[in-house]
């Protein structure tokens, strides 16, 4: 058996499974056994969504939806990266943070929803703020203990062969502790894309796909959620995939990083 | 790490108890520093009061419904919810994540499945569950549940799929038949990923429950406490049912599962 034999069957067998589902489904959709509004056909379904992307609708439900995530995640970044550092670097910083972090993290996002709602009213802030909250957490201890995990010899070694201060963050801390930080990023993208479809249903924005969801269960649109929520999960598989497998070929990868973590 | 804990052992002990007296106003410092700060801007009335209470109203407010029976009946439902969604979930994604390690079948069958549903935040899943099972209890615990069920799912079938063909091999050879094979070997062999499956979906469970119980009107419960609480303005009750929420999650996450893989795993040798 060839290689590439060896490599389509698994995706043959994942087509056949999904074809599988598929099937029962509409079987059970079509047995009139359930409301068809309740639960509809994966045409309609696939109508839903046709619908959504041709009126232009959907699109922007997905871009104010992104809009929201990647503010708030840049936001976290750029509060936790630095702090996190400072913390794995300065020993009086990490006892000052790490008490009040720990005591924040087991709060779950969506907790704030009510009291940002109080704060900054309906709309963008109070989501941009839930996800700024959900993603900070993941980011700061991943650069807390990825600068610590930080092999102290390349630090001695930078260290005897003259590096001063800046040269030893830029050459030795920032590229030793990139896997810890590309899977704080990670993380953070997970939790923060949860916090905005939670935030926008809670505090509802009038855009954004967490609100189309929450805005078609009053009409009992069942196939509008469905198709929002196959939506919902392909930027996040999208994310996961493309954008995060990419930066990880693209620095620890290629600086052989990985394989001298697991080796 | 170790020398410390032997010079600690050695020391007098008037010096160990300072050692520990230091350690603990260390932790305590930066509650205060933040307190000091909070009481200060509430105080200046920078912001209204209501939105913004100071410190002894949240206090107030927090005693004011412990004594009135209040909190611990939402905190109690919360619990439980959390508890019977969560036990569903675990009983069903170790089942499932069992079946789909051993046969090949199965796992062909589910793991697309298992792996399409993953990435979706379960919180999207929250109206659909509203519109097929109802307002309140049910829906909440049946989508906690399946939220859960997820991170349990993939680390039991790793575990299975983890353990070391050897010690099949060996138990097979020794004559184990298939229900002493699984109890004597592949549950244990599976479990410090299993265990790691519970700890994630537990986690998971209690993110999403309390974004539920917002939306799914539920009678009693944290969520529901708090996201009430703001119709009529009452950030100091908020901000009281935040604190209890932060307590739970930390004893969950510090309480129960450290106590269950000492006592399995950690006894085993299987981790430190």
């Amino acid at each position: 058996m060839s290689a590439l034999a060896d490599r389509r069957r698994p995706l043959r067998r994942h087509l056949t499974s999904l074809l599988l589902a598929a099937v029962v489904y509409e079987g059970l959709a079509r047995s009139g056994a359930f409301a068809p509004a309740l639960l509809p056909s994966l045409a309609s379904i696939a109508g839903a969504l046709f619908d959504g992307l041709l009126d232009g609708t959907l699109p922007v439900h997905a871009l104010s939806t992104l809009y929201r995530v990647l503010l708030g995640l840049a936001l976290a970044i750029g509060i936790a990266l630095p702090l996190g550092i400072l913390m794995g670097r300065y020993r009086p910083i990490e006892g000052f943070f790490l008490p009040l972090a720990s005591a924040l993290m087991p709060i779950p996002s969506l907790a704030w929803v009510p009291l940002f709602l109080l704060w900054f009213g309906l709309g963008n802030a109070t989501a941009i703020g839930i996800v700024c909250y959900a993603a900070v957490f993941p980011m700061l201890l991943n650069a807390w203990s990825g600068v610590r995990a930080v092999n102290p010899l390349w630090l001695r070694v930078a260290n005897a062969m003259g590096a001063g201060e800046r040269t030893l963050f830029w050459k030795v801390i920032v590229p030793g502790s990139f896997p810890f930080l590309l899977a704080g990023l990670r993380q953070a993208f997970l939790r923060a894309w949860i916090a905005v479809v939670g935030a926008e249903m809670l505090a509802a924005s009038d855009w954004g796909l967490g609100w189309i969801i929450f805005d078609a269960k009053e009409f009992l649109k069942a196939d509008v959620m469905l198709a929002a929520l196959a939506v919902i999960g392909l930027i996040g598989f999208a994310f996961e995939r493309l954008v995060f497998g990419a930066l990880e070929r693209l620095t620890v990868e290629r600086w052989g990083m990985l394989r001298a973590g697991k080796g | 790490m170790q020398s410390v804990g032997s010079a600690m052992a050695s020391a007098p002990a008037s010096q160990r108890w300072s050692t520990r007296w230091h350690t603990l106003a260390a932790t305590a410092l930066p509650f205060v520093v933040v307190g000091a700060l909070w009481e200060i801007v509430a105080h200046l009335a920078i912001f209204p009061a209501r939105l913004f209470p100071p410190l002894e109203t949240i206090a107030s407010a927090f005693l004011r419904l412990t004594v009135s029976g209040v909190l611990p009946h939402h905190a109690a439902d919360t619990v439980l919810r959390l508890v019977s969604g969560f036990a569903l979930a675990a009983i069903v994604g170790v089942a499932i994540g069992i079946v789909m390690g051993r046969w090949r079948l199965a796992e062909d069958l589910a793991l697309p499945l298992v792996s399409m549903g993953a990435p979706i935040p379960g919180i999207a899943y929250a109206p659909l569950f509203l519109l097929w099972f109802g307002l309140g209890n049910v829906s909440s615990i049946l989508l906690v549940g399946f939220v859960s069920a997820f991170p349990i799912i993939f680390n039991t079938w790793t575990g299975v799929k983890a353990v070391k063909e050897v010690w099949v091999r060996a138990a097979l050879a020794m004559g184990a038949d298939d229900r002493r094979l699984f109890h004597k070997v592949i549950l244990p062999g599976a479990l410090p990923h299993i265990l790691t499956g519970l700890r994630l979906g537990l986690a998971q469970a209690w993110r999403i429950l309390i974004g539920v119980e917002m939306l799914a009107a539920v009678p009693w419960g944290l969520g529901w406490m708090i996201f009430g609480a703001r119709e009529f303005l009452n950030t100091d009750v908020m901000l009281a049912g935040v604190v209890v929420i932060g307590a739970i999650g930390l004893a969950l996450e510090k309480g129960v599962f450290k106590r269950l893989e000492d006592f399995t795993v950690v006894r085993w040798g299987m981790m430190t």
